[in-house]
């Protein structure tokens, strides 16, 4: 059996991985005591890969993704191991990861509606990215930035160069924000439920430009998402959190039409689907656990359909159920 | 900007005169009046007087009268000071004052933001609280305690600095009542800077700037500060109005010839000439700085800039 904090790369790819993460953990220090937010993520992740990332709220999504870019809050910390290309990042020092946020790796926040600085003009925080890392004049700067808010279908860029966040819409915003994680065209992009502020239009178009963006750049994309449709039109792979930890990671195809893990099949079943009316559409009854004292077997029995003895006291590793498909879980067969 | 100006300004008119009329009706109202302690005059002198100085008309037409004259920018002469009128009492009071009002809310300024700043940078270790307690103590201890121990030990037992006077605004005259007047003011910028400081770095756009990959000096500077310090501009009007009202007690203390000793003579004498004089001129320097303030306020934060 294969440690979980060993777990291999789900899909063997050329090459080394852009991004490789192990053995990851978060923990914050509070008044009420230790919260685990991530315990024991791997993955890797490969140029032009687009992985996914699904789970409940709280479990652990953007904190990981924080931890490795080292902007964990001050109450924070982070353990484990983050290579990206090549190099150690995780809790380096901040010159290191000066050079690496927003021209390796960028990332597009969940809250990006408050992510812009109000009382700068946009297309100064635009330009201060390409200033700071590639060290372009401010034409230079400008012209590129005014490309990147077009890409984003920003209408009439140039006047909205001049104009400060307040005086944009949300979607708009969150447009902004995906431009400016474009910039650099960096190696690793991180977007965080990019498009939950977005109507319905809007979200296809940009869910269309990541699309192009995984097919035709080497940019590898990490997709942080609740909505299973998109990870179905998008990623490759897909890794699904529960309480902080991986508890199955697979291939996309693989996960969806062969789901190993009750958790993500209970996932499923709440899709919406156009072959089902809305009034069957469910959440998994019960909540997830406290983070700060998480029970020591499988952190989903206690809402678990097929839960069994053990699963109340071991907890189950990351293993391999088939080629390329790891889950967490003591059931053998997927009924 | 402009228009946001004149219109503003505009609306301090009506402001201005109620100051004006509330300031003139409440002095009539008190008891006594300019020549109660001159007892040794002939009825028939002070009867001049009061006739001289319009005291025998009936309060509205003396209001009206008093008005009209302020139209023509006359304040009148003083009671008290029998030679002078008012306006060139004030010519003398204004620029002591102005300087070391001025002055005070500089040094508040600077010492209030360095020392929240500093706190904020060092949250939860002993040396914010240590600051944090003694901005809370500085803020507690009224001036009248604070000038006279600070005179106690900087003038009478280290011999260091006058103990009073101005001498012409002089560097080793203006430390003590200077300290006196901004500690206060100190207290409450420390405790304002280190609230917004701490509050706008956890804001969602310092994550933001910080993930773009810029120095944290950069993000302090270009992303924070100008956020950091709206508070401090809008504290800016009742700062400047506590000075006014500091300093009046202040000149006293260290027996400096600026406007607060004027205003306090003129209400002791009921000089109502020279109190009015004192009032409209720091009625109108509020309702000015405060403009300034929302200037400024507007220039830093564009949400409530106006065209
Ligand atoms: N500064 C902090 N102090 C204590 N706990 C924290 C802190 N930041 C995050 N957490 C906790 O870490 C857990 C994981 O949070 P995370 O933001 O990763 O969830 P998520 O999976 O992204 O959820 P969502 O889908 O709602 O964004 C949450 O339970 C959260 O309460
Ligand atoms: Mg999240």
């Amino acid at each position: 059996m294969m440690a979980e904090t060993t777990a291999r790369p789900v899909r063997a790819q050329g090459g080394e991985p852009v991004l490789q993460c192990r053995d990851l953990n978060v923990h914050f220090q509070t008044g009420e005591g230790r919260i685990s937010a991530v315990n024991g993520v791997s993955f890797d992740l490969h140029r032009g890969q687009c992985l996914g990332i699904v789970g409940e709220s709280g479990s652990g999504k953007s904190q990981t993704f924080l931890a490795i870019l080292g902007l964990l809050a001050s109450n924070g910390h982070a353990t484990g191991s983050v290579v990206l290309n090549g190099e150690e990042i995780l809790n380096t020092s901040r010159r290191k990861l000066n050079a690496i946020r927003g021209e390796k790796m960028a990332i597009v926040f969940q809250d990006s509606i408050t992510g812009l600085t109000p009382h700068k003009r946009i297309g100064e925080q635009l330009c201060e990215v390409l200033t700071q890392h590639r060290g372009m004049s401010r034409s230079e700067a400008r012209s590129r930035a005014l490309e990147m808010l077009e890409l984003v279908r920003i209408p009439e860029p140039a006047r909205r160069f001049r104009m400060y966040p307040h005086e944009f819409s949300g979607g708009m915003r969150q447009r902004v924000m995906i431009a400016q994680a474009l910039l650099c065209q960096p190696d690793v992009l991180i977007a965080d439920e990019p498009t939950t502020a977005l109507d319905v239009t809007v979200q296809a178009q940009i869910l269309k430009l990541f699309k192009g963006l995984a097919d035709h750049t080497d940019t590898a994309l990490v997709m942080i998402t609740h909505d299973l449709g998109v990870v179905a039109g998008l990623c490759d792979e897909v890794m699904v959190m529960y309480a902080g930890r991986a508890i199955e990671q697979a291939s996309v195809d693989s996960l969806f039409y062969d789901p190993r893990h009750p958790y993500t099949r209970g996932l499923l079943a709440c899709m919406p689907r156009a072959d089902r009316d809305s009034e069957s559409l469910t959440a998994i009854p019960g909540q997830p656990p406290d983070l700060s004292e998480l029970p020591p077997g499988c952190a989903y029995a206690p809402r678990c359909p097929q839960a069994f003895d053990r699963c109340l006291t071991e907890r189950p590793s990351l293993d391999l159920a088939v080629e390329g498909h790891l889950k967490a879980c003591h059931l053998e067969n997927a009924p | 900007m402009l228009s946001f100006i004149s219109r503003r300004l505009l609306t301090a008119v009506p402001t201005l005169f109620v100051v004006i009329a509330g300031a003139f009706f409440l002095m009539r109202a008190a008891p006594g009046g300019p020549f109660d302690a001159d007892a040794q005059l002939e009825p028939e002198v002070i009867d001049n007087l009061r006739a001289a100085y319009d005291l025998d008309r009936p309060v509205i037409e003396q209001f009206v009268r008093y008005m009209a004259r302020l139209a023509r920018g006359d304040f009148g002469p003083s009671i008290t000071y029998a030679d002078y009128s008012v306006t060139e009492l004030l010519a003398i009071g204004l620029p002591v004052s102005l300087k070391l009002g001025g002055v005070a809310i500089l040094v508040a300024l600077a010492v209030g933001c360095l020392l929240g700043i500093f706190a904020a940078l060092n949250r939860n270790r002993w040396i914010d609280y240590v600051t944090m307690t003694v901005a809370m103590t500085g803020f507690a201890v009224p001036a009248f305690v604070v000038a006279p121990v600070l005179t106690l030990i900087f003038g009478l037992y280290l011999k260091l600095l006058p103990i009073s006077g101005w001498n012409d605004g002089a560097l080793s005259n203006m430390i003590l009542p200077v300290i006196a007047l901004a500690l206060p003011q100190i207290a409450i910028l420390s405790r304002l800077t280190r609230g917004s400081m701490l509050e706008v770095m956890r804001a969602n756009y310092i994550r933001t700037a910080r993930a773009k990959g810029l120095p944290e000096y950069k993000v302090v500077a270009s992303h924070a500060l100008k956020a950091v310090s709206l508070p401090l501009v809008s504290y800016l009007g009742p700062a400047i109005a506590g000075i006014m009202t500091g300093s009046v007690i202040i000149e006293q203390i260290f027996g400096l010839p600026g406007m607060g000793r004027y205003f306090i003579q003129g209400a002791l004498n009921r000089d109502y000439p020279l109190v009015m004089g004192t009032v409209i001129v720091y009625a109108t320097a509020i309702i000015l700085l405060n403009l300034l303030a929302d200037v400024i306020y507007g220039y830093l934060d564009p949400r409530v800039r106006r065209e």
